[in-house]
This record gives structure tokens, sequence and C-alpha cells, in this order.
């Protein structure tokens, strides 16, 4: 085998400018096969842009890519396709209202009998562990299920380089597992792997070399093994990470907001009911709620936050008046904020600018408003604040809100309500495929919340997250809540098991105890 | 029966032009497209087949020639939506009285003028049956055209390839255009395809319903068509139910006009729009349903670059 070259894919020089920015300036990256290969950066350091060059999508402004030996020229994804390149995407590029397997075939190049592929891909999901019917209809798929169609749709065309952008972001701890040990077994077979992450944790887990990559250049490549976590976040970020102080194990403030056997029917097909939830969450606490996304969060933090109205006005309590029947305005008034999990869209207006997004949430608590018309120079300085106190990364506040890579609109988002000063502040996957650096930012920020005595529910699929941010912890299953219990009493297994529906034998309550 | 024969009749011929114009909207819509220019794009395909059959005297080339016209239309669409982004709604609009105006201007020698109407083709030995031979194997050939059309759709969309991929791009263009597919070539032939129907059902109003041209013959139309793709739920089949029971209404409304019923004629003219509509809306009121079917990107534009 001595004609083989060395490397499956090696990058050399590639370069790619946007208006105002150099994505890329003049990145290396080489690939064995075999290899599990680590690209590692925060948001904006040009990660996604290198990948979509590999995959066709972006073109390089210089730069060559060697493929077996060969240059070869990616001008499209069917010529990545063709190459043996496969990508499991960030954002899945899945269509809602087709099937499965109407899916996938549209991410193979040629024609195929739909019979005969659902068949194929109910080997592969059986031999790979990744169980997906290929009769459903995507928008009622889970998100761990729809990155398996992902996945699946990669391994059906034989590829040789699997890239991977972020996969994790939405996975437990047990999915994460499975999806490590069939990556394994794939590189085992002599795939390559490009695995995009800003995961430390698991990219020492998995990795063999990493590239880091720290605004549009290559900083190192390093072998995994002979670097700590720490070294690689110093690498990526270029200066060090601080841990966060959880708080006290038991809050004793007033209760500011208390839910009290909500039950909620589902809108739709596609929603789940929410079922008996009880809950307390006290001045100066943050509670976490993990769970399997699809499992009632959506519809918990939409009653929460009043955008479904309750049956019942004694169902939720915000600093003991009846609030069930409250509109959204109406809590907020009442000193609620709350950050759903969705940016664009639901917690922003892709098409308005920052000002006026601040303007939509803001307009009360910061008194925008005048007689019913809008205060502009009040609201610009709102958004200006915002911005320069979180470290939004914008050209100014009057750029649209989707010109914000995710990131540094959750920043901006998360923002935008902390400035309010919440005396409850309810959010949704805080920190969903956001950097490392913002993360820190945004997790010191909600601490800080609390600890000026706010009460703050946390909701996330990141059990990392929850585990190191929430004084108590509990889980929602089904459209179900667990129990709550201290967090420093709790392992990942154990809130694993709370995820799955499984109840713990000891220990445990709706409230924080006093003891 | 001799009475409900020919009311019969005329409701086939008052639900044709609807379904043609409606059935190319579906496939423009599904691609994720909002022409708003069905009505123009039929009037000009009404006032060119007029003319085209005068002047050669073949209704062939008159078909041809509404359809070209129509294609033509849509391509001009197309060029200001997809080429300069211009926004869908009002580049429908304004193609809508684009066509009326040139339509009009085209037409101003051929008011008055007669034409004897389409052949009708009799399907051999169907046709001789009672009551159902006449209804439906004594049709003219566009009648026969849009229900194979229907059918024909329908296969499309749903077994081929191409129309998986059609589907795709209205879904979500941006995933569509990651997977590599060309989602402004698809969108470009979407618009087309339902120009040239926009064009049949042109011709069928100036050649077959009502055989000569008069000022904006199309007489809203368009309009109807344009929601009976929303009614049915963007489903071929739904479209041909929803035509046929317009068509049916508003021809059934003009008879119980003619017997004397003591409900005043605004009222009775209002029937078919009311019936539909609630009709439809029953149907379709089923979340999921239209979450399944309604093409997601439907009038957002697209920009490669993003």
């Amino acid at each position: 085998m001595k004609d083989n070259p060395p490397y499956l894919i090696e990058l050399q020089g590639m370069t790619k400018a946007f208006p105002g920015v150099l994505a890329n300036d003049a990145v290396d990256l080489k690939i064995k096969p075999g290899e599990i290969h680590a690209l590692l950066g925060e948001n904006g350091a040009g990660k996604s842009t290198l990948v979509k060059m590999i995959y066709g999508i972006l073109k390089p402004d210089a730069g060559t890519i060697l493929f077996n030996g060969q240059p070869v020229k990616i001008d499209t994804p069917a010529d990545a396709r063709d190459l043996g390149i496969a990508m499991v995407f960030q954002h899945f590029s899945l269509f809602d209202s087709l099937s499965v397997v109407e899916n996938i075939s549209l991410g193979i190049s040629r024609a195929v009998d739909l019979k005969q592929l659902a068949g194929e891909i109910t080997e592969i999901s059986g031999r790979y562990g990744l169980p997906l019917d290929p009769h459903r209809h995507v928008y009622t798929l889970s998100v761990g299920e729809r990155q398996r169609i992902e996945i699946i749709r990669c391994l059906l065309q034989d590829p040789r380089l699997l890239v991977m952008d972020e996969p994790t972001s939405v996975l437990t701890p047990q999915e994460v597992r499975k999806l490590f040990l069939t990556l394994n077994r794939l590189a085992g077979e002599g795939l390559a792997i490009l695995y995009i992450s800003h995961k430390l944790d698991e990219i020492k887990a998995l990795c063999h070399q990493a590239t880091i990559l720290r605004l549009g250049k290559r900083v190192n490549t390093v072998s995994v093994d002979t670097e700590s976590t720490s070294s690689l976040a110093m690498m990526m970020m270029g200066e060090e990470m601080e841990k966060i102080a959880r708080g006290q194990a038991v809050a004793t403030g007033e209760i500011r907001l208390k839910v009290d056997n909500l039950t909620m029917p589902a809108m739709d097909n596609t929603s789940i009911s929410l079922t008996d939830i009880h809950l307390e969450v006290r001045a100066g606490e943050i509670v976490g709620i993990a769970g399997v996304a699809g499992n009632g969060q959506d519809e918990l933090l939409k009653a929460l936050n009043g955008e479904e109205s309750c049956q019942l006005a004694a169902s939720i309590i915000i600093e003991n008046q009846h609030s069930g029947k409250l509109g959204p305005n109406a809590r907020r008034r009442a000193g609620m904020a709350s950050v759903p999990e969705k940016r664009l869209g639901h917690g922003a207006i892709p098409d308005m600018d920052l000002v006026d997004n601040a303007f939509m949430t803001g307009f009360q608590r910061m008194g925008l408003l005048a007689k019913g018309l809008i205060n502009y120079s009040k609201t610009r300085t709102f958004a200006q604040k915002v911005i320069a106190d979180f470290g939004v990364k914008t050209a100014g506040a009057k750029v649209p809100a989707n010109s914000l890579s995710g990131g540094n609109l959750q920043k901006f988002i998360i923002g935008r309500e902390l400035t309010q000063q919440p005396d409850i502040l309810i959010v949704s996957q805080p920190t969903w495929g956001v950097d490392a650096g913002a993360t820190q930012t945004i997790r010191q920020s909600l601490r800080k919340l609390a600890d000026r005595g706010a009460a703050v529910l946390v909701i996330s699929q990141d059990l990392d997250e929850l585990m190191e941010m929430s004084d108590r912890i509990g889980a929602i299953c089904g459209g179900r809540l667990s129990l709550f219990y201290p967090t420093a009493e709790m392992t990942v297994e154990k809130v694993g098991l709370l995820m799955a529906g499984v109840p713990l034998e000891k220990g445990g309550a709706h409230v924080a105890s006093f003891s | 029966m001799d009475l409900l024969i020919p009311a019969m009749l005329t409701i086939i011929t008052a639900a044709t032009p609807l379904l043609f114009a409606a059935l190319g909207e579906m496939v423009t819509e599904k691609s994720g497209v909002l022409n708003l220019g069905v009505e123009g794009m039929m009037v000009m395909g009404a006032i060119i087949g007029f003319i085209a059959v005068h002047a050669s005297g073949s209704v062939t080339v008159a078909i041809f020639a509404a359809v070209l016209a129509g294609i033509c239309m849509a391509a001009i669409f197309a060029l200001f939506v997809l080429t300069f982004h211009a926004s869908q709604v009002p580049t429908g609009l304004a193609l809508t009285i684009f066509g009326i105006g040139l339509s009009a201007l085209m037409g101003q020698n051929m008011v008055g003028i007669a034409y004897g109407g389409m052949p009708k083709i009799a399907i051999p030995g169907l046709a001789a049956l009672p009551v159902v031979g006449t209804l439906f194997f004594q049709q003219d050939f566009l009648v026969y055209l849009s229900i194979a059309m229907v059918a024909a759709i329908h296969y499309f969309l749903h077994k081929t390839r191409a129309g998986l991929i059609l589907r795709a791009v209205g879904d979500s263009h941006d995933a569509a255009h990651a997977m590599g597919y060309s989602v402004i070539k698809i969108r470009f032939m979407a618009i087309l395809f339902g120009g040239a129907m926009a064009g049949l059902s042109g011709a069928y109003l100036s050649l077959a319903y009502s055989p000569m041209w008069v000022e904006q013959m199309t007489a809203g139309r368009g309009w109807i068509a344009l929601a009976l793709v929303v009614f049915a739920c963007w489903r071929p089949v739904r479209v041909l139910f929803g035509a046929y029971l317009f068509g049916g209404i508003s021809i059934l409304q003009l008879h119980a006009q003619a017997l004397g019923i003591g409900i005043p004629s605004q009222v009775m003219s209002m029937l078919p729009y009311l019936a539909t509509i609630l009709v439809l809306v029953i149907i379709s009121r089923d979340v999921s349903k239209i979450k399944l079917n309604a093409p997601a990107s439907l009038g957002r534009p697209f920009h490669p670059s993003r």
C-alpha cells in the first residue's frame, strides 16, 4: 500500500472573504483515512465556512483541495458527494412535509426506488443502532431522530469522509454515547470523520487529532491525547475559562413563580399535552429542567410565558397572583421575562433590525412607549446598551436580526431580557449552538440575575449545562415533570433516568424544601 | 331530465377553466412561488387564442398560441421574481393588471366577432350511453385534457422524483439548495407550467365556454382559481372537487334565479363563493393536513447567498 497517499483529504491555504470579514485566512487541514479529526473553534472562527468549501456550498477565493493526493475542484455538493464526502449539517437540511425515505432519497444524486431505499434505511439503522421509521413524516420527529436521518443519509452513500457539524448539541447523554460508538465503529472501518464542535470533553473522548481555528486562522493542529481540555480551550479562545459558582443548595427566598397542577391539552397532533405540572421557583435560585427535545419543553415555556393561556387562573401563580389567564404582556408587566428556544421567528423577528426587536419585548418595562408612539431615541439607547453590555458582535443596532450569527443573536435576546431586570426569567436552551466564550457570558449573567434575587428557570437539553449552573434539577418527559432534586446530590446518570421518565427511589420534591 | 342534462353540461363548462388555472397555480405554489397574476395570464390566453383561431382557422394552432401567451406572461413574472428578486405579491398583481390592459388593447377589433366553438369529440361506444354518455363522453378536447391533467399532476407530484424535488423546493428552499438542487431553475419551470395552464384556461373561455371576445372576459375566475388552490390544500383531486362545486353552484343559482325564487339575485350570486369557501374550509380544518401539504416556503424570496 505504499502508493496510497497518507492523507485522504488535504486542504492547502483555503481562503474565503465575505464583505467586511476574512472568514478563512490560508487554512490548512489534513485528514487520514480512519481518523476522527476535530475542527475546534468558537462561533465566527470560520469552521462552518471551511466545511462549506469542502462540501462545495461556498467557493474558495484561494486554496487547493487534494483528495487522495489528487487536486480536485468541488463546485457543488453533488461534486463532493461524487468524491465520497458526506455531511451532517448543524441545522438539518430536512423537508418537514416529506417522509423520512423521501428526504433521504433527495440527498442521493441518482434516482432511487423508494421501497428498496426504505429497506436499506431499516437495515443501516439496525446495524448502527440508529432506530428510525422510514415512513414517518419529518415534522412528527424529535430533533434527535431528525439527526439520525441525516446520518443515515450520509452512510447510505458509502462515504469516505464524513463531516459532522456540532452533532451532539441536541442529544441526551445516552444518545451521545451511542453516537460515539457508531462513529468509532465507522472510523474503525476506515472512514475519515471531520468532527466540528466546541465541546472540549467530547473532543477529548472521541477525536484523534484536532485543528483549532480562531478568527479565521488556523492556530494549531495537535494530537488530542497529548493535550488537556484547558490547553485546548486556551488555544481556542486565547484566554482561560472561569467556572461558575453554584448558588447555595437550598434557596430560602420567597416563591416568585409557582405552577400548581397545570394541565394543558395538546394543540394538534404534533404537540405534547402537559399533565399535572408542579413547580416552584424561589428568589435567588436557578432551577433546571432537563429533557430530550419534543417532550413538552416548548409547550411548558408557552404555558409559563402566557403564549398559551391556561384553563385555570390558579394554575400559574406569579408573585402570589393568579396569573394563568394573563397574556404575555401582562405577565411581563408582572416581572416575568422569557427566552424561547427558537431565536429567529420566536425570540426575534428575522427581518426587523435590533432596535425594533429590542422594542418588541422591552417597551413596557423600559418605558419605550409614550402616548402610543415609540420613543425611538430611548429604544436605540436600550438596544445599544444590550449590544455593548453583552458583547454582541454586530455592525450596529440597525441591522436585521437574521444577519447575526446564532450565538450573537442569542446574546442579544438574553441581554434584552436581562437588561429589563426581570424578577422571573424562563429561558429555553440558553446556549444551544453558542460558542464557548459566549456560553460562559450567558451562564454568568443568568447566575448574576439569580444572585440579585430573581427566580430563574432554565429548560435545556444540555445536561452538562444544567449540572453546572442549576441549584435544583428535574426533567420533563412526555409532558410530565419529574420531582426536583438538589443538583449537588445528582449525577448525569440519575438525571438521565428522570429524562427517560423513570422516577428515582428516594428524595425529591416539587418545591425547594427547607432543611 | 330534459332540463337537468343541459344544466349539468354547463356545470362542466363552468368548472373546466377554473380547473386548468387552479392546477397550474397549484404546481407553481408547490414550488414555493405565489403568482397572483393568474387572471392576467388567463385573459391573455383568451385573447391570443381567439385572435389565432381567426387568423389561422385552426383550433389546434389557437390552443398552442394561447399556451404560449400564458408562458410568456409567466416568464415575465419569473424573470422579475426569481432573477431580480422582486416581491411576489405586487409583481403578481401587476401582471394581472398588465394582462387585462394588454388584452383589451389587442382585442379592440375582435369585439363582436363570433366563433363557432370547439368541436366535440364523442368517445366511440361510451358516448351512446344514456345521460352519462351525453355528459362525460361528448365533450371537447380541453375538457378531457383538464381531467387527465388532474391525474397526471397527482402522479407527477407524488410518484416521480422530479415531483418530489419540486415539493422539496417548496418546503424548504434553503435545504434544497444545500443539497445541490437548483431552486431557481425548478421554480422557473413551475412558474412557466402555471402560465401554460392559465393560457389553456383562457383558451377554453374564448374558444369553448363563450366563443367570442369580451374585454375582461375572465371575470375574476383567476382569483377564484387562486382561492381554490388554498382551500383544496394543494391537492389535485380536491382542486377538481372544488372547481366542480363552484361551477355547479354558480350554474344552479342561475337556473334558480330563472325560476323566480324569491331571494334577491345578489344573494344568489354570492352563493357559489360562500358554499365553496364553506365546504373547503370544513374539509381543510385538520391542521396536520395543512402542515403536510402547504408549501412552507410559499411566497418567501430565495437568496442563494445566504
